[in-house]
């Protein structure tokens, strides 16, 4: 055979960004194995925030320098292209936020081997222990994130969502109150996370089966080539679609969502529930646009039914939860619903797609950036016995603290999406990508886009009555007698807070500048 | 060339809801003062650009200003004015410094009769605030002239008015606010829909009203999306049988709130009809012209029967605007020049008319603490002046003749019957059945009158006090305007008329008025 090893070609500056998260995480590691117990936070902290805020930085050159690479980097393995950066952009700036609240004290478990009540956790307790264990954990989460769209072929794509994947079960396990609920939350994150990726790497096979390659671009060349309804191809896309789908929480694959919410430490929820849904979209992106495009008058029906299921559940299930991280996660599974609409809103052409893809962006990082700041707020909102989550505890908040529930009321206006909140927009330009989607000649929807997009505008409105219920409750009742104290929030918990509003302030009434800037990574479209 | 009028108008009622927000706490009288003041800049400014109006530059809209918003949606941040346009803003203008005036202790706290608290103090400044931002965005919708932009405000101005209805209301106010808002989100929802599809439809790439205008030819297109904006407007409006959320929201929300929702955020509805539904989709309008109608003629005989049934005096207000409003929706789809000149006027009217009526019963209601008819009796021995004014409000909700409303429910009453736009009877049946409203309108007004400001005097009455000089400077400019548009309304329908000309124009209706009009000028 061929005696010759082909040396592999890594380009080192595209995948900076990537390979500096990666290098912080080991470098984490090696923190928690050498230095002692006292100086881990001070090492921790700044090495996570550093290459974080590092990272984006390395993103924000490559995009003032421009010169992307118009093929896939690291022998095939991913695609770096505007998208990707724009996504890696988003989930850089969210995850260093979340790590902001990750920061504050009291969210993790002092020793998460010892029995929750047992001697050991009060003693771990009183000694002042915590798990510094986190920062690297994070840190690795984030790398898989940046992996999971950014990756070219599927069996790269499996690896970035194990590598995003493992940690997360594991941080969601370390909550400091309610331990129980914790471990629950991440024994069944796991296990069902377990199953979808099994269902993926089965879809994986049997792609390979089909296309006898793993690469996106392989498998979209096979299927201009080859027999469309293959049963290989037809079974590979859907484990596929499943597997991907339970990742951002799409109907049916989201029972999931509320439990793990729930019970992971608050400032993990809001990590999950922006950069893991942004990773997640880019991954489903990717494979159903590049991989699958030329399939796309056989999926885009399945997804229809999805997407329109998704929305309804998220919104109409909402209405009974009385748990505010419950909530969110369905209000975050109903939003899940409206970006797959801009899945749905395939082109026939180019510029067409653009417009979509544009729009799934902004959506991203709208929505993404709301989120954290809701979540944040939540931190702050405490009984004696950890945060304050049954709603009716939330009642009469606008009295105790109305600058805070006035933010809060804020950001429930941006999920519901009213005008002059940076919500609005991304809906709005979600479902005009949509039904001019339906409304191109011949489209295999058509109609049904309109439609879609009908069945939309009516989960919104479902979806607005749960967040207003939490407005009545904060700002029409009276407080209760006994009612949860208000935090003094941390440097960092403000920063965070802050940041959200400004953003979601400033895109509500200008939000030509990141359209631009969506527009401008969604141009180019994904490398294929 | 453009404008700076409507921004300027725009941003000096936002600036001074800033300022309010902003103020040291405690400072309550000061806000109020400052409110006030705004408001009445607000109304000069509003007065001198209406009386530069027949002069300004430009040929149906005025005052235009455009500049480029969000370039990516084609949107723009476009304003100007049509006199239909001016005509509202300008009864906004009027209205709110009335309404700060009579909302002077709306933030006070509600107690009822037997003193336990029905709404709590609250924030002062929040509320004048709240005003404030409100007034703006009415101003804003009226005037915009790109769809977009129209949108936004539409959705936008519920915020307010959600939390001074859910605030500062009675003690039914959060589940009133909530039926509100979400009332009025579906419908703005839909209307998102059917602007997204006109957006697309059109591929114009643009949201600018007047260059829409004709875009869409298609007949069945036409149709789904007036329908999209029609069931938001018929919503809004409110029009029978999407009205149930107005008859809480009216009751529950302090009287100046109350006076602004039904007197101008209705009107939302009404004027949408006629700028939007039927320039933008004439030929949907004429399809949808009878079932139209029959839903304004229930409207209005039922608004009217409901009203008399009713024992609390805001809900009755309530229910006589939506039988107005069906008058309003009547003229507006009978498409002839006086039925639509007499809608627009009928909108102003209404503003002062039904205005004028809750401010009086809101004054009533806090004297007793109790909104029941049967609670009152003998009021007008007690407190005449009080007794006067609510009494020539109540005449103007019955439209009688000398007052305003009845030059407006007379002109659109007359042009519905003699409407040839579609050549039939229908209209004119239309009209005959909905004259027998004026007599309900006798029945639930007079009634009302009889049993809270006749008869014995009750025990809890003798002890009012007559209104104060505030209270008086509330009723009595809105009680002038009244009388005066009543005996002279040419001012406002010189404004009215080339607006609803150029609509008509839009809708390619056959009509006869305005051949006559152009002969004449």
């Amino acid at each position: 055979m061929n005696p010759t090893i082909e040396f592999p070609t890594i380009e080192y500056a595209t995948l900076a960004p990537l390979l500096l998260v990666f290098g912080a995480a080991i470098l984490g590691v090696l923190v928690e194995a050498f230095a002692p117990r006292y100086l881990r936070k001070s090492f921790q902290v700044p090495l996570t925030l550093l290459s974080l805020i590092g990272a984006f930085a390395l993103v924000i050159v490559q995009v003032v320098r421009g010169d992307l690479p118009t093929g896939p980097v690291a022998m095939g393995a991913l695609a770096i292209d505007g998208p990707t950066l724009f996504i890696w952009g988003v989930i850089l700036v969210l995850s260093a936020v979340c790590v902001l609240l990750i920061n504050d004290e009291g969210h993790f478990v002092a020793s998460a081997a010892s029995v929750p009540g047992s001697a050991d956790e009060e003693g771990a307790e009183r000694a002042g222990h915590e798990h510094t264990e986190v920062y690297p954990l994070a840190l690795f989460a984030v790398g898989g994130m940046l992996m999971f769209p950014a990756a070219n072929d599927l069996l790269t794509m499996f690896v970035g969502l194990e590598v995003m994947s493992l940690p997360l079960y594991l941080l969601c396990g370390l909550a400091r109150r309610r331990r129980l609920l914790s471990q629950e939350a991440s024994m069944k994150y796991f296990l069902l996370g377990a199953f979808s990726s099994a269902f993926f790497l089965y879809g994986a096979a049997m792609v390979y089966g089909y296309a006898g390659t793993v690469s996106f671009a392989g498998i979209s060349q096979a299927m201009a080539q080859g027999a469309l309804l293959d049963p290989l191809l037809l079974l590979g896309f859907s484990l596929l679609g499943v597997g991907l789908l339970f990742k951002i929480g799409a109907a049916p694959f989201q029972a999931w969502k509320p439990d793990v919410y729930q019970g992971a430490p608050t400032p993990i929820t809001a990590l999950m529930a922006s950069g893991t849904l942004v990773a997640a979209v880019g991954a489903l992106l990717r494979v159903f646009w590049v991989g699958l495009g030329n399939l796309d008058w056989n999926w885009r029906p399945v997804l229809w039914v999805v997407a329109a299921l998704t929305m309804m559940v998220g919104a109409v299930i909402a209405i009974t939860q009385t748990d505010i991280k419950r909530m969110l996660a369905y209000s975050s599974i109903a939003h899940a619903g409206f970006l797959l609409v801009g899945v749905l809103a395939t082109y026939d052409t180019g510029a067409g797609n653009a417009v979509s893809l544009q729009a799934i962006l902004f959506y991203l990082l709208v929505y993404g950036v709301a989120t954290v700041g809701a979540f944040a707020i939540v931190t702050l909102v405490r009984d004696p016995g950890g945060e304050a989550n049954h709603l009716s505890r939330w009642a009469g908040l606008g009295k105790r603290a109305p600058i805070l529930s006035g933010v809060f009321a804020f950001f429930l206006l941006a999920f519901a999406g009213i005008p002059l909140t940076s919500g609005f927009f991304g809906k709005y330009a979600l479902f005009t990508a949509a039904i001019g989607s339906g409304q191109e000649a011949g489209d295999s929807l058509g109609a049904w886009m309109t439609g879609l997009v009908v069945v939309g505008v009516i989960a919104s409105a479902i979806a607005a009555f749960f967040y207003v219920r939490v407005i009545v409750l904060m700002f029409f009742n009276e407080p209760a007698a006994d009612g949860p104290a208000i935090a003094v929030p941390s440097t960092g918990t403000v920063t965070v807070i802050t940041l959200s509003l400004l953003v979601t302030v400033g895109v509500g009434v200008f939000p030509e500048p990141v359209l631009q800037l969506a527009n401008t990574a969604a141009s180019s479209l994904f490398i294929r | 060339m453009s404008s700076l009028w409507l921004p300027i108008l725009m941003a000096v009622p936002v600036l001074g809801a800033i300022v309010v927000a902003l103020l040291p706490k405690g400072s309550t009288t000061l806000a109020k003062q400052v409110t006030l003041l705004v408001s009445l800049v607000v109304l000069a400014l509003t007065l001198v650009m209406a009386f530069q109006f027949p002069n300004a530059a430009g040929e149906r809209f005025k005052f235009e200003a455009t500049y480029d918003w969000i370039p990516s949606f084609g949107v723009h941040f476009g304003v100007g004015v049509d006199g239909i346009a001016l005509v509202l803003i300008a009864l906004s203008a009027v209205l709110v410094p009335i309404v700060v005036l009579a909302s002077w202790h709306d933030a006070d706290g509600v107690k009822a009769a037997d003193g336990t608290v029905v709404a709590p103090k609250r924030s002062v400044k929040t509320y004048f605030s709240l005003l404030l931002v409100l007034e703006a965005m009415m101003i804003g919708v009226f005037a915009a002239t790109d769809v977009f932009l129209f949108y936004v405000f539409f959705e936008a101005m519920l915020i307010p008015m959600y939390f001074m209805i859910g605030s500062y209301g009675g003690a039914q106010r959060s589940y009133a606010a909530v039926k509100f808002l979400l009332y009025s989100l579906f419908g703005g929802l839909l209307m998102l829909v059917a602007v997204i599809g006109l957006y697309v439809v059109a591929g114009q790439g643009t949201f600018m009203f007047p260059e829409l205008v004709g875009a869409i030819q298609d007949p069945a297109t036409q149709k789904w999306l007036f329908a999209g904006f029609f069931i938001a407007f018929a919503i809004k409006a409110p029009l029978w049988p999407v009205h149930t959320w107005l008859p809480d929201a009216a009751a529950q929300a302090p009287a100046g709130a109350a006076v602004l929702l039904v007197g101008v955020l209705d009107k939302v509805g009404t004027f949408g009809m006629l700028r939007f539904c039927l320039e933008l989709f004439p030929d949907a309008a004429k399809a949808f012209t009878t079932p139209i109608i029959v839903l304004a003629v229930i409207s209005i005989i039922y608004g009217a029967i409901v009203a008399i049934g009713q024992t609390d005096m805001k809900r009755l207000i309530a229910y006589t605007s939506i039988s107005h409003f069906g008058f309003i929706v009547m003229g507006v789809f009978a498409m002839s020049q006086v039925a639509q000149a007499g809608a627009a006027l009928y909108m102003v009217n209404h503003g002062f008319a039904t205005g004028a009526l809750f401010l009086a019963a809101g004054f009533l209601i806090a004297r007793r603490g109790s909104p029941h008819i049967a609670d009152y009796g003998g009021v007008q021995k007690v407190t005449p002046v009080l007794a006067g004014f609510f009494l020539v409000a109540g005449l103007a909700g019955l439209s009688l003749p000398g007052l305003s409303s009845f030059v407006s429910e007379f002109m659109v009453m007359i042009g519905t019957y003699s409407s040839e736009a579609f050549g039939s009877g229908a209209l004119a049946a239309a009209a005959i059945v909905s004259a027998l409203a004026v007599i309900l309108a006798a029945v639930y007004i007079l009634w009302m009158v009889q049993r809270a400001l006749n008869g014995p005097t009750a025990e809890p009455v003798k002890a009012f006090k007559d209104l104060n000089a505030r209270e008086v400077w509330v009723l009595a400019p809105l009680v002038a305007l009244i009388i005066g548009f009543g005996f002279f309304p040419k001012p406002l329908l010189d404004v009215i008329n080339p607006a609803v000309t150029s609509t008509l124009v839009n809708v390619q209706v056959h009509n006869p008025g305005v051949a006559e009009k152009g002969a004449g000028q």
